[in-house]
C-alpha cells in the first residue's frame, strides 16, 4: 500500500532541486519553441527541451554516496557479490545515451533543413518567412 | 523482419556507389521480405498464440522483448503490405521529381519502414521511443523534399514531432521511476497497485499528449496539413497512412496493454475525454476539408478526420468500439494509400492538383478516376466497401456507450464526406470539357493513364478495400476479436 506522506513546503523545493532543476529548463526551451520567431532559436530551445529531459532521467539515479556503476574485478579472481545498493543506477544512463544520440541526429537533421530554408527565402525569421509564402 | 529492412538501408547505399539500377530491385526484396515475414507471423500468433522473442537472450524484464500478440501481427501486415504496395509504386515518380537522388530515397523509404516496423513490434516501452525516432526522422526528412513550402513544412513537423516523442519519453521516465520497469507486460502487473499515484496520472497525461501530437488528433494537428501537402506524392503516400496509424496503435496500446483499461477508462475519465476530442476532430477535418481546393490538402483533412474515428473508437472503452477502431486502422490505411497513390499518379501525369482544374480527368485516366470513386465511397461508408463495416462498429459503439451524440457526430461526419468526394467526382466526371484548351481535336482523347508500376499497386489496394469490406466478418472473428483485451 502507498503511504502517503505529507510533505511541508521548504521540504518540496528544497528537498526535491533536481525536479525543480528539470522543470525550469524543460519551460525556457518550451518558450523558445514556441515563443521566438527566429527559427535557429526555436532549434535552441529545442536542444534545451530534450537535454532537460536526460537531466531529468540521470538525477533520478543518483544516490547518496554511492559511486560509479563500475564493477571492479582482478581477472582470476571469483566474482564477488556486489550490493546494488552501493552503486548509482545505471540503466536512466543507458537510456539517456541513446537520448542524447536521437537529439543529436535530430539537430543535424534540423541543421540541414535550416540551410534549406535559407538557400530559399534569404532569411529564418519566421514572420517573414510566412509573409513571403503568401 | 526488422533488421531485413535496415540492413538493406545501408547496402542500398552502398550499392548506390557501383550500380544505381540495383538499389530499386533490392529495395523490393527487403519490403517482400517482410511483408511475407509479417504474414507468417500472423499466422503463428493465430495459430500458437502470442510469439515472445527476446533480444540477446536477456530475459524480460532485463533485456527487450519484442511481443507479437494479435493486434501486432494485424498492424504489422498492414504496415508491411502497404509499404511494399507504395514502394512498387514510387519508382516512377521518384525519377521523375528528383533523378539524381533516387539512391539516398530509396535508403530513407526503408528506414523509416524499418522505424514503424519497429514501433509495431517492440514490447518495450523504451525501445518504442527509440524506434518511433527512427521512423520521425526518416519521416522528416522525406517530407523536406518535396515542393515549394516543404523545408518549411518540415521544419514545423519537426519541431511538433519533437515535442511528442519528448512528452513520450517523459512517460517512460516517470513510469519508470515508479515501478523500475521498462517492459510493457510487466509494467501492466506492477502498475494496479499503483492506481492513485499521482506519478502515474502524470505519465499517463504526458502519454496521451505525446501520443496525440504523432497521431495528428484535434488540437495538435496544425503540422498533417502543411507537412503531407507540400511532400512528394510517393512520401506521402507512404507516410500519410501509415505514420499517423501507428501512432493509434501506440495510444491503444499504452492506453489498454501498460494502463489496464480499469485505469484508462475509471480512475481517470480519459475514455470520455478522448472520445469528445475525437468527435470534434472528426467535424473539424470534414468541415475544413469542405474549405480546401487543392485535392491533396483536402485529403490530409479528411486523414484528420479518420485519425479522430480512430481515436473515437479507443476512446469508447467497449468491444463494439474498440472493433471498429482496429477495424478502421487497417480500412483508413488502405483507403488513404489508395488515394494518395492516385493523387500521385495525377500529378505524375502533368495534371494540377486544385479541384476545378480536374475536369475531363475521367476521359483521360479512366482507371484511376475509378479507384478514385471506390476509395471515396470507402470513406464515405458505403457497403460493401471496407469503410461501412468499422464505421458500423463504430456507430454500433457509440449507441452502445449510450452517447448519442457520439453517433450523430459519426453520421453528420459520413454526410460530410459524401459532400466533399461528390464535388470532386462531379468536377471530373461531369463538367464538360473547355473547347480551347485541346485545340480541337476533342473528339477523341487519348487514354492517357497511369504507368503501369503506379497503376497496378492502386488496383490492388482498391481491391482489397472491396474485399476485405466482404470479409470484415472473418478479419474479426479472427483477428481483431483476441486483440482487444478481456476485460472489456
Amino acid at each position: 500500500m502507498n503511504k502517503k506522506e505529507s510533505l511541508n513546503r521548504v521540504e518540496i523545493i528544497i528537498g526535491k532541486y533536481n525536479y525543480w532543476a528539470y522543470i525550469l529548463l524543460m519551460m525556457i526551451g518550451f518558450y523558445a519553441m514556441i515563443g521566438k520567431k527566429n527559427l535557429v532559436k526555436k532549434l535552441i530551445g529545442m536542444n534545451i527541451f530534450q537535454t532537460s529531459i536526460i537531466l531529468y532521467f540521470i538525477s533520478t539515479g543518483s544516490k547518496k554516496g554511492a559511486t560509479i556503476p563500475i564493477v571492479e574485478q582482478v581477472p582470476g579472481e571469483a566474482a564477488r557479490a556486489i550490493e546494488a545498493i552501493q552503486y548509482i543506477n545505471p540503466v536512466p544512463h543507458v537510456l539517456m545515451l541513446t537520448a542524447i544520440v536521437v537529439m543529436v541526429s535530430t539537430f543535424g537533421v534540423a541543421l540541414a533543413l535550416l540551410l534549406m530554408i535559407y538557400r530559399k527565402y534569404q532569411t529564418l525569421e519566421e514572420d517573414e518567412i510566412l509573409r513571403l509564402r503568401k | 523482419m526488422i533488421v531485413t529492412p535496415l540492413f538493406s538501408a545501408f547496402l542500398i547505399i552502398i550499392m548506390g556507389w557501383f550500380k544505381k539500377s540495383l538499389c530499386y530491385p533490392l529495395m523490393i526484396i527487403a519490403l517482400s521480405v517482410s511483408t511475407f515475414s509479417s504474414f507468417a507471423n500472423l499466422e503463428s500468433v493465430l495459430s500458437h498464440g502470442t510469439l515472445h522473442y527476446h533480444l540477446g537472450n536477456w530475459q524480460p524484464p532485463w533485456g527487450i522483448e519484442y511481443v507479437i500478440d494479435h493486434l501486432n501481427a494485424f498492424v504489422c501486415v498492414i504496415v508491411s503490405g502497404i509499404s511494399l504496395l507504395i514502394g512498387i509504386s514510387s519508382k516512377r515518380m521518384v525519377e521523375k521529381e528528383f533523378p539524381e537522388k533516387t539512391v539516398y530515397f530509396y535508403c530513407l523509404f526503408i528506414l523509416q519502414v524499418t522505424g514503424l516496423l519497429g514501433i509495431v513490434v517492440t514490447g518495450d516501452m523504451f525501445n518504442l521511443y527509440v524506434f518511433l525516432e527512427i521512423a520521425s526522422l526518416a519521416g522528416y526528412t522525406l517530407i523536406a523534399i518535396g515542393e515549394d513550402g516543404a523545408p518549411f513544412a518540415s521544419f514545423n513537423y519537426m519541431i511538433y514531432g519533437t515535442i511528442g516523442a519528448c512528452f513520450y519519453l517523459l512517460g517512460v521516465g516517470y513510469l519508470y521511476i515508479v515501478t523500475g520497469s521498462l517492459n510493457m507486460a510487466d509494467l501492466s502487473k506492477i502498475l494496479p497497485s499503483f492506481h492513485n499515484s499521482t506519478v502515474v496520472l502524470i505519465a499517463f497525461a504526458f502519454f496521451a499528449v505525446g501520443v496525440a501530437v504523432k497521431m495528428a488528433l484535434f488540437p495538435l494537428h496544425v503540422w498533417l496539413p502543411d507537412a503531407y501537402t507540400y511532400a512528394p506524392s510517393s512520401v506521402s503516400s507512404l507516410v500519410a497512412p501509415l505514420t499517423t496509424k501507428v501512432g493509434a496503435y501506440v495510444l491503444i496500446r499504452v492506453m489498454y496493454t501498460v494502463f489496464s483499461p480499469s485505469f484508462s477508462l475509471q480512475v481517470i475519465p480519459a475514455g470520455t475525454l478522448l472520445c469528445w476530442v475525437a468527435a470534434v476532430a472528426v467535424l473539424f477535418g470534414c468541415i475544413l476539408a469542405l474549405a480546401q481546393t487543392d485535392l491533396k490538402r483536402m485529403l490530409t483533412y479528411v486523414l484528420i478526420a479518420e485519425m479522430g474515428y480512430i481515436a473515437l473508437g479507443a476512446g469508447l472503452g467497449n468491444r463494439n468500439g474498440l472493433t471498429g477502431a482496429l477495424l478502421h486502422i487497417l480500412n483508413d490505411a488502405l483507403m488513404m494509400a489508395c488515394l494518395f497513390l492516385i493523387i500521385g499518379a495525377i500529378t505524375y501525369k502533368g495534371w494540377p492538383r486544385k479541384i476545378d482544374q480536374l475536369t475531363g480527368l475521367h476521359r483521360k485516366m479512366p482507371v484511376t478516376m475509378a479507384a478514385f470513386v471506390i476509395s471515396g465511397l470507402s470513406v464515405i461508408g458505403i457497403p460493401p466497401t471496407c469503410g461501412f463495416f468499422s464505421k458500423w462498429y463504430l456507430v454500433l459503439g457509440a449507441i452502445d456507450a449510450k452517447q448519442w451524440v457520439l453517433a450523430a457526430v459519426l453520421l453528420i461526419s459520413s454526410l460530410l464526406n459524401a459532400i466533399l468526394f461528390f464535388r470532386v467526382i462531379e468536377k471530373a466526371y461531369f463538367k464538360p470539357v473547355p473547347e480551347d484548351s485541346h485545340g480541337g481535336q476533342d473528339k477523341i482523347m487519348a487514354i492517357d493513364e497511369a504507368p503501369l508500376s503506379m497503376l497496378i499497386p492502386v488496383l490492388l489496394l482498391v481491391g482489397g478495400i472491396l474485399l476485405l469490406g466482404i470479409l470484415s466478418g472473418k478479419i474479426i472473428s479472427k483477428v481483431i476479436q483476441f486483440a482487444i483485451p478481456a476485460s472489456l
